[in-house]
């Protein structure tokens, strides 16, 4: 007996992973379904009327946007789409959920419905549009000037809750051109920095065992640190600020390699956000209220500490879906910058982990997708793109745990929020865009002319 | 609705939400280990010839041998490849001789500019003990240390080194 079993090791040719990418989506619409049906039955004993209608519209939305991935970008990364249709189709649920609340105000679930829709259909528009995420490369400049104009453009309407991050269209609605800004501007990081990075990185001299960049490398981030400020300053607007410097950071991390910019960054954002937070009165409020959680404010304690009683009211395993108190939030945003108090109050430490790691995944997908990436244009914006992603889901979480102080922002797809909901489906769009290409399995080459038979020439 | 309802279904979403996560993970983990390993019987030149029908038998064969072998306690079953471009091959031993080097036909083709085309072989010798043999390399053969000059029993768990390319035989 003389033979061997021999096993090899081949790589198998790229799936386009689609089936799974259905099987998910069903799987994530049907448990904001299951949510709503909960959320019923704990409030009215019987299953919400609308039941159908929802996850019937749940569903074709989710669909249409499987067809279009299906159709426009085969490879693209099978994860994103459905995390981002549970954690949309779950923030429904609780918006709808906060709307059973007299006390809280008008109802706002069919114009987030209505909001998500117009986000799937702009998420449709990208991909059928977009058919190479490098075709961005050329509008550099010309999104960076868009973007520092949509940034600067609240600064003349007034505030609202004492940011003046939104535009009011008298017969439209306000719209928050900051959570646009953040994927134009990551468009000018990416086309910028693919440029210059190898000035960045090594034009510079090594002090105390950091890369000190010349002083004209030093410029932009410079202009970006002061850019912030201002933001901060006139839109008193701490989230947006620390998302768009944090971001630059993050980008120059990425391109230069060099850890200096991380702490360059790190110092420049915290002496500014000393800076501010001692002269700007909103900052300050919300820095006092941080450090003095249990201080009384109007006759109560302050909002952070009802969101932390929320919390522990919930605890491990939740009230339960429709169950909790969180109408008892005074706040002035329970469903946008405190949902995530209600979601830890019904579903329990072990339900926001749950939701905290669907964020998590979403933004593993797009880091590996910047790995994947071949070009380096495409490294950047996906990396710059779940960066972003990345940053808003730190500050709104980090803000309503108590890590940092709370910043007016919302948490992508589960809070209320037109804007944050359209601007974070054309963000996953993109994102998918670039995997598609990324995962693209390479086209056989040509066949060699070389290789066709040999041709005797008569030359007589 | 009855309380006892509203506790099964509470658990029950936090259930089916940590079920769609740990689906998410495994699908991460089929994208992140996409390789397939294959098994194969490898038997070069010969069993080409042969029909399908008696493949088939002689891989009937395969899965009894190791029952016979298993009454000699101690043997390696399988040799291992540790290091270098082929690491994580492994050949089951069942009584074949094993050849090594960067001809074709060798049973490990070694993807190494250090070893010869006819490197070595690793065979049993007639109490079952495992030979290895260096078929007059360039650069040699080691085991552990020393490189070899006569044919020499292996050890199970001794490193054979050709080149950047470590072999060793595991129960």
């Amino acid at each position: 007996m003389s033979a061997s079993n021999t096993s090899t090791i081949s790589s198998v040719g790229a799936p386009s992973r689609r089936n799974t990418e259905l099987a998910l989506l069903v799987f994530a619409v049907l448990i904001p379904v299951f949510a709503y049906a909960n959320v019923g039955l704990a409030k009215d004993g019987s299953l919400p009327a609308g039941l159908l209608a929802y996850g019937l519209g749940l569903g074709l939305l989710a669909g249409i946007a499987h067809l279009i991935v299906r159709k426009f970008a085969p490879y693209a990364d099978p994860l994103m789409l459905p995390i981002a249709t549970l954690l949309n189709g779950m923030g429904l649920v609780f918006i709808w959920r906060l709307d059973l609340e007299p006390s809280l105000g008008k109802a706002m679930a069919p114009t987030q419905l209505m909001w998500s829709t117009l986000g799937v259909a702009l998420f449709v528009a990208v991909l059928v549009v977009l058919k190479d995420h490098r075709i961005l490369q050329r509008y550099t400049y010309i999104s960076m000037v868009v973007a520092l104009v949509l940034l600067i453009m609240p600064v003349f309407f007034p505030g609202i809750n004492g940011a003046k991050i939104w535009v009011t269209i008298p017969g439209v609605g306000s719209l928050q051109p900051g959570e646009f800004a953040k994927i134009i501007i990551t468009v000018f990081f990416a086309g910028y920095l693919m440029v210059k990075r190898d000035a960045l990185a090594l034009a510079s001299r090594r002090f105390m065992g950091l890369y000190l960049p010349r002083g004209r490398d030093l410029g932009p981030i410079l202009v970006l640190w002061v850019l912030s400020l201002l933001i901060l300053v006139f839109e008193t607007d701490l989230g947006t600020s620390l998302l768009f410097f944090g971001l630059f950071v993050i980008m120059l991390y990425v391109a230069t390699e060099r850890t200096s910019w991380i702490v360059f960054g790190l110092v420049l954002s915290a002496a500014g956000a000393v800076f501010v937070s001692t002269f700007e009165h909103h900052v300050k409020d919300r820095v006092d209220n941080w450090l003095n959680p249990l201080a009384l404010v109007n006759g109560g304690v302050t909002e952070t500490a009802q969101t932390m009683y929320a919390f522990g009211s919930g605890g491990m395993f939740g009230s339960g879906l429709g169950q909790g108190y969180s109408r008892l939030i005074g706040g002035i945003a329970p469903k946008s910058d405190y949902i995530l108090a209600t979601v830890g109050e019904e579903l329990g430490l072990a339900g926001l982990m749950g939701v905290l790691l669907l964020y998590g995944l979403l933004i593993e997908r797009g880091v590996r997708t910047a790995l994947a990436a071949r070009d380096p244009f495409g490294k950047l914006l996906a990396i710059g793109l779940s960066g972003a992603f990345a940053l808003q889901v730190f500050v709104v979480a980090g803000g309503v745990t108590g890590l940092i102080p709370l910043t007016g922002m919302t948490m992508p797809f589960l809070a209320q929020g037109g804007s944050s909901v359209i601007a974070n489906w054309a963000l996953v769009a993109i994102l998918l865009r670039i995997s598609d290409t990324a995962r693209r399995p390479a086209p056989s080459p040509a066949p060699s002319t070389d290789a066709e038979p040999t041709q005797v020439v008569r030359t007589q | 609705m009855s309380e006892l309802t509203l506790t099964v279904m509470r658990l029950g979403f936090l259930a089916v939400l940590w079920l769609f996560v740990i689906v998410a993970v495994q699908v991460i983990r089929s994208d992140l280990f996409g390789t397939r390993v294959t098994q194969r019987a490898a038997r070069r030149g010969a069993d080409q010839s042969r029909p399908p029908q008696q493949r088939q038998q002689q891989a009937q064969n395969q899965r009894q041998q190791p029952q016979n072998n298993r009454q000699r306690r101690g043997a390696p079953t399988k040799l291992v490849v540790a290091e270098g471009s082929l690491t994580g091959t492994t050949v089951a031993l069942q009584g074949q001789t094993i050849t090594l080097g960067r001809a074709h036909d060798s049973t490990i083709v070694l993807d190494d500019d250090y070893a010869s085309s006819r490197h070595a072989r690793i065979y049993p010798d007639r109490d079952g003990q495992w030979i290895v043999e260096d078929l007059g390399s360039t650069n040699g053969t080691y085991l552990d240390r020393n490189r070899l000059t006569t044919p020499t029993p292996v050890p199970i768990g001794a490193p054979i080194r050709i080149g950047k390319t470590v072999i060793e035989l595991r129960k």
